[in-house]
């Protein structure tokens, strides 16, 4: 199994402080890893340089062995790769399904002219565009809403909304920050539901995550993060036994 | 089964039926040549505040200087008509594409930035562009203006005739319309809105955000040309006044007033200043025997008023409306998704 992402002793420094301190890790072609690690540990750091949002001090980021650092953010999607955010990026005024044809930038060439004097690349857009955006509505079960406002939704249903319209454009890596934060046990298992189906599809994903329980279950490999520093790695199982992990987490005394 | 367009954005034919209607329909009501200078003044401002609302309604770009762009129009138009023996046509043509190359160029750097600073970035275009029409005398007549700019012809139809002249502006505002519906209606509309609300997802998506606000603004820009060579042609006289940066405020509160986030919001915001204007005038004139720039202060006043009470602008009292009649309160109506997305 070739390695998909590539993350190479990447460092970010603020001022004094080091953020991320030398990270290595990798994400396997259709395989699940979660980064974990107490809060203020450096995994949104990790996150945002990965996805280019931030640049690193040093250290390097491959994706299929192309370097990602320096590059715009907007690239990324072209390359195949797509991100959601911690604290949710909805367009609140389209509507679902507009928010979810958005998504599919990266199929279509329509541009201002295009559509001002209808061309014939409008119509073709426009229909792969609906086409690709309510089949991906139908199989997360969010067909009913597709003409609904999205900011009129609950936040569950905004947060399936944003893992919908990643997932779109059928990207290769997809980076969901903390995809569970904030919904309740049946929408978090129905999220964990919509990663695992998407897993089987052939996509990998890379994601941050604080409920432990849901990172047991879906990751296949687990990275932590502790100041700033990769202190465990491996399957849900090595970790939940790793010494260093736990103290981390619960302190000293609990070993 | 209904066509795409309609299922996403409901019926967009109606509203623009009945704006031909009311189109065809004043020139039996209206007879006195002011109040034609009137109603075409409407047509050739709403040609650029249809485009400002592309932009600020839309995309979430705000520009107080798009007279500057009118003002270009107006002069290229101006000047190459009255001092060489091109095609009035081919020069509007022209000034169109320099002010779309033009306001692409100066987009690249200022839409970077956002909020007041554009705002600002803007007023200063407005004020560059009125220090040279002011300061290339030779060329612009200076603070005098340029006289002798002369009347349209269209295919030997005498656009110097005001009835003439309402029929075919009012045409050029349709096509402009039509354009700018299905900008928005499309992928692109879609994106507009989409930066509207957040930037940093829309790019994240793959989008060149900035080519695309780049994009409309130059849009806009050339539709702002546009309105400035048909007003140099309809006018004949042009002077820097015209096109400083009042104006472009001007043109802001016409298209808050009346709407932001619908293209026909701009059309009845132009209408209705225009409208104010005159009766601000009358009364003034009138009654109170006071003239000058009252309206001014009466401006100011409606857009405190306006941005209190219905932040949606006049069209919001429009769609509502209709809803009322129709006894739909609580649906969603294809005839009120087709004036929002338009």
């Amino acid at each position: 199994m070739g390695n998909l992402l590539e993350v190479k002793q990447l460092t970010k420094k603020f001022g004094g402080v080091t953020a991320v301190d030398n990270v290595d890790f990798h994400v396997g072609d259709g395989e699940i890893v979660a980064i974990i690690g107490p809060n203020g540990a450096g995994k949104t750091t990790l996150f945002n340089m990965i996805s280019c949002f931030l640049k690193p001090t040093s250290g390097e980021v491959f994706y299929k062995g192309e370097k990602l650092v320096g590059k715009q953010i907007n690239e990324l999607a072209k390359m195949g790769i797509s991100r959601t955010f911690q604290n949710l990026q909805i367009f609140g005024n389209l509507t679902v399904l507009e928010n979810v044809m958005v998504g599919t930038h990266v199929k279509l060439k329509t541009n201002v002219i295009g559509a001002g004097f209808r061309l014939p690349v409008f119509k073709h857009d426009e229909e792969l565009s609906y086409e690709l955006s309510m089949n991906l509505l139908k199989k997360v079960g969010l067909e009913h809403l597709a003409h609904e406002k999205a900011g009129q939704l609950s936040y569950g249903l905004q947060k399936q909304v944003e893992f919908a319209r990643s997932i779109v454009f059928d990207p290769q890596l997809v980076m969901l920050d903390e995809p569970m934060a904030g919904l309740n046990d049946t929408e978090t298992n129905k999220m964990a539901e919509h990663i695992k189906e998407y897993k089987d599809r052939g996509h990998s994903f890379l994601f941050v995550e604080h409920k432990m329980v849901t990172v047991m279950e879906l990751a296949d490999r687990i990275v932590v993060i502790d100041f700033g520093k990769k202190i465990a790695e491996g399957t849900p199982d090595e970790i939940q036994k790793n010494e260093k992990v736990i103290r981390a987490y619960l302190g000293e005394e609990a070993i | 089964m209904k066509r795409l367009d309609t299922t996403l954005y409901g019926n967009r034919w109606k509203p623009i039926a009945v704006l031909i209607a009311i189109i065809l329909a004043l020139p039996f009501f209206v007879h006195s040549p002011h109040w034609f200078t009137v109603l075409i003044l409407i047509g050739l401002y709403s040609i650029i505040t249809i485009g400002l609302s592309l932009l600020l309604g839309y995309a979430g770009q705000i520009s107080l200087g798009h007279a500057a762009f009118f003002g270009i129009g107006a002069y290229v138009s101006g000047i190459f008509t009255t001092k060489t023996a091109m095609s009035p046509w081919l020069v509007i043509i022209i000034g169109m594409v320099g002010v779309f190359i033009l306001a692409y160029a100066i987009g690249i750097p200022i839409l970077k930035l956002k909020g007041h600073f554009l705002a600002l970035a803007t007023v200063g275009i407005n004020i560059i562009v009125y220090v040279l029409l002011v300061g290339f005398s030779d060329l612009t007549g200076g603070p005098l203006g340029l006289q002798g700019i002369p009347k349209l012809n269209f295919f030997g139809l005498d656009l110097g005739n005001q009835l003439y002249f309402y029929y075919f502006v009012w045409t050029i505002v349709i096509l402009v319309i039509f354009f700018s519906m299905n900008i928005v209606r499309s992928h692109v509309g879609r994106l507009l809105r989409s930066i509207g609300d957040s930037e940093i997802a829309t790019q994240t998506l793959g989008v060149d955000v900035a080519k695309t606000k780049v994009a409309i603004f130059a849009i806009s820009a050339a539709y702002a040309s546009l309105a400035g060579s048909l007003y140099a042609h309809f006018i004949n006289f042009i002077a820097p006044p015209t096109f400083n940066v009042n104006f472009s405020i001007l043109l802001l509160i016409m298209v808050m007033v009346g709407g932001v986030h619908s293209i026909w919001g701009a059309l009845l915001g132009t209408a209705t200043i225009l409208f104010l204007q005159e009766f601000i005038r009358f009364v003034s004139d009138t009654y109170l025997n006071i003239s000058g720039q009252v309206e001014i202060v009466v401006y100011g006043f409606i857009v405190i008023l306006v941005m209190i009470f219905i932040p949606k602008g006049f069209i919001s009292i429009l769609a509502g409306t209709w809803k009322l009649i129709r006894g739909q309160r609580n649906k969603i109506t294809s005839e009120e998704k087709g004036i929002e997305h338009g």
